[in-house]
């Protein structure tokens, strides 16, 4: 389950690099450039200031949406006051709807905020994902968990996005624990760079989610072709290291 | 034990991601305890008195006064130890640090004044500290970039966006999400997700008790008005809150208007803001239509912030307290005014709210004006504007 950045490093590359997980993606994690993304560490935040200053929106995103929503589930990841802006999340909710997205992970949103955004996403028949972290109590875990929609993320260690050498030790334990108190696939994200840390978190959860990495490559690498070649090989090294 | 507010109407909340939740809440109960504990008041009492030398003195300013054609007194937060209001929530909080376990604080700083109030109580408790502030704010704040580093912090530039107070909040908030669990973020104004509005609030308030006290007993009467600069919103916060139920005082919070309310370039987040999530609270925010969070513009850098405190939006719509706004260009002049009139040179951020009452003096009663800063770290900025030595004066 690949993420990217709409519009980054520019409109041409961002949509091939869509192309490229269109084909061989199980799921596309869609992130709307945001000014200030909390959740995100170095690589992704620098990626969402770099399309904003090429004039990147929402409507990028959408248009992206759009392009390959048919073909794969879509689920936008999305920061609140993105989702809250203009109309509120009814209007997001149906823009996302109407573009062909499957769902949304909104990550400055927990439970306690997420009631009437559900309830707008469930409305026009859109998944909130939510997120649960290491820190998240058992108690809280379980209370995620049953409001779940699509699947339910988890978030890998204690810290924003970005590529990671190592994974934690109790990062097994958080996923298997996860599982039992969710009904929807559990997915697992944050830090995961390689193919073998991908295939080690693949053995325990439902999907594993490579964010910064995939960024990083598509930003390196140059061009458009350049960039869904690189993201496209990583994609196809994963597989086999997942065997799926 | 009453537990701490996490939302003024439909302001505040916590917008943060789910990893920090787990801390907010921890923070959330150790506040609610804290704060009625009176071995912890007691403590705070004595480091108030005879750290930071508070009460901080009622003054009242007399040439002032007979310039505006009203009576004046000022709060002089100045006095407090490190220069500015921003001690009282520092102090406070990194002693709830200490209680709660954590060896390791950080901050984010603007003008530098909360950087300095947060090394110091570091410095004073034993604690490491770590604070981020953007570069363009390390450049006109010189000098407290230099007491941090005397006082053993480590100050850590941040160069995303313009560089200013907005990114130094992001850079804090990122370093808590990662070392969450040693860590306690001390953030400088009442801002931020729950419970951090209402728990610097709940520090700042002693500057309003004060004030209520000595006016009181200078004046035999409550004053009219009470005048706070407005950047993220703590000591205004903490001179309105023991008035609020006072329904004959108005409370009037100053913005800065920057280069204009009508050009792009201000800090006006509830005059010309919308409703919107910054920094893990819904209040009123600098934003275009898209919900992207606009940048700032303030000559002060304590109030080059597109957010603001969500009890003052609660505040703004209730109709309790009014909110105006002032161009860089009269906070500049009377920095050079109120240097000479009283001998005070004062924070530019401060500045902002005496250049309000000196275009709204006259009439009855009197007011009680929140002097939130001295100005001694803006003199290398305001000199380079070439406004030192006598645009106002
Ligand atoms: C002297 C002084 N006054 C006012 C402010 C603005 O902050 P607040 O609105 O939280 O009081 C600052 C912030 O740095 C400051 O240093």
């Amino acid at each position: 389950m690949p993420y990217m950045m709409a519009g980054y490093p520019d409109w041409e590359s961002s949509s091939a690099v869509a192309e490229a997980y269109a084909e061989s993606a199980d799921l596309v994690e869609l992130g709307v450039p945001f000014s200030d993304p909390l959740a995100d560490g170095p690589t992704i935040h620098a990626a969402a200031t770099a399309a904003l200053a090429v004039g990147a929106t929402l409507e990028t995103a959408l248009e992206i949406c759009e392009e390959i929503g048919e073909r794969v589930p879509v689920v936008f990841m999305v920061y609140a006051n993105m989702v809250l802006a203009h109309g509120g999340a009814d209007v997001f909710a149906r823009r996302a709807l109407a573009a062909g997205a499957a769902g949304a992970i909104v990550p400055d949103l927990p439970l306690e905020e997420a009631e009437g955004v559900r309830t707008a996403f469930d409305d026009a028949g859109l998944a909130l994902v939510p997120l649960v972290a290491p820190t998240t109590p058992a108690e809280r875990r379980a209370r995620i968990c049953a409001a779940a929609r699509g699947f339910v993320y988890v978030v890998s260690t204690v810290g924003t996005t970005g590529e990671r050498d190592e994974l934690p030790a109790e990062l097994a334990g958080l996923i298997s624990a996860t599982k039992e108190d969710a009904e929807v696939p559990v997915a697992v994200g944050f830090g995961i760079g390689t193919p073998g840390q991908a295939a080690e978190v693949g053995r325990v959860a439902d999907g594993v989610i490579v964010g910064s990495r995939l960024v990083r490559a598509a930003g390196e690498a140059g061009s458009a072709d350049a960039a869904a070649e690189a993201v496209g090989s990583f994609l196809r090294e994963t597989r086999v290291a997942l065997g799926s | 034990m009453s537990a701490v507010e996490e939302r003024f109407g439909p302001y505040g909340g916590r917008y943060v991601p789910e990893t920090l939740i787990a801390a907010l809440d921890e923070l959330a109960a150790a506040w609610a305890e804290a704060r009625e504990d009176p071995e912890f008041r007691e403590r705070l009492a004595t480091l108030h008195r005879d750290f930071i030398g508070r009460p901080t003195p009622l003054y009242l300013a007399e040439r002032l006064s007979e310039k505006t054609g009203r009576t004046v007194y000022l709060k002089r937060e100045d006095l407090a130890h490190t220069g500015a209001h921003k001690i009282n929530n520092a102090v406070g909080q990194v002693l709830l640090a200490q209680r709660m376990g954590k060896p390791r604080v950080i901050a984010e700083t603007g003008a530098g004044q909360h950087g300095v109030a947060t090394a110091t109580a570091c410095a004073l408790f034993g604690l490491e500290c770590v604070v981020y502030m953007g570069s363009e704010d390390i450049r006109r704040q010189r000098p407290n970039v230099e007491r941090m580093g005397l006082l053993g912090a480590e100050v850590v530039p941040v160069d995303a966006g313009a560089r200013t107070l907005k990114e130094a909040v992001s850079a804090a908030i990122r370093d808590w999400v990662a070392n969450v669990e040693t860590t306690h973020y001390v953030i400088g104004s009442a801002v931020g997700p729950a419970p951090f509005p209402a728990l610097v609030r709940d520090l700042q308030r002693v500057i309003g008790e004060e004030a209520r006290e000595q006016a009181l007993a200078a004046e035999g009467s409550l004053p009219s008005r009470v005048i706070a600069c407005v950047g993220g919103g703590s000591n205004s916060i903490g001179i309105f809150t023991p008035f609020v139920d006072d329904a004959g005082v108005e409370l009037i919070g100053v913005e800065a208007a920057g280069e204009g309310l009508d050009t792009d370039r201000h800090g006006a987040s509830l005059g010309k803001g919308s409703t919107g999530v910054l920094h893990g609270s819904l209040s009123s925010v600098i934003a275009d239509e898209e919900g992207q969070i606009l940048e700032a513009h303030s000559i002060s850098a304590g109030l080059d912030y597109p957010g603001v405190g969500p009890e003052h939006a609660f505040l703004r719509d209730s109709g309790r307290a009014s909110y105006f706004a002032v161009t860089d260009a009269q906070a500049l002049s009377a920095f050079s005014e109120l240097s000479r009139l009283e001998g005070i040179i004062p924070a530019l951020e401060s500045s902002h709210a005496i250049a309000w009452l000196l275009e709204n003096g006259g009439g009855a009663g009197y007011d009680v004006l929140c002097l939130s800063g001295r100005g001694d770290k803006d003199l290398a900025e305001v000199i380079e504007r070439g406004a030192g030595g006598g645009a106002g004066g």
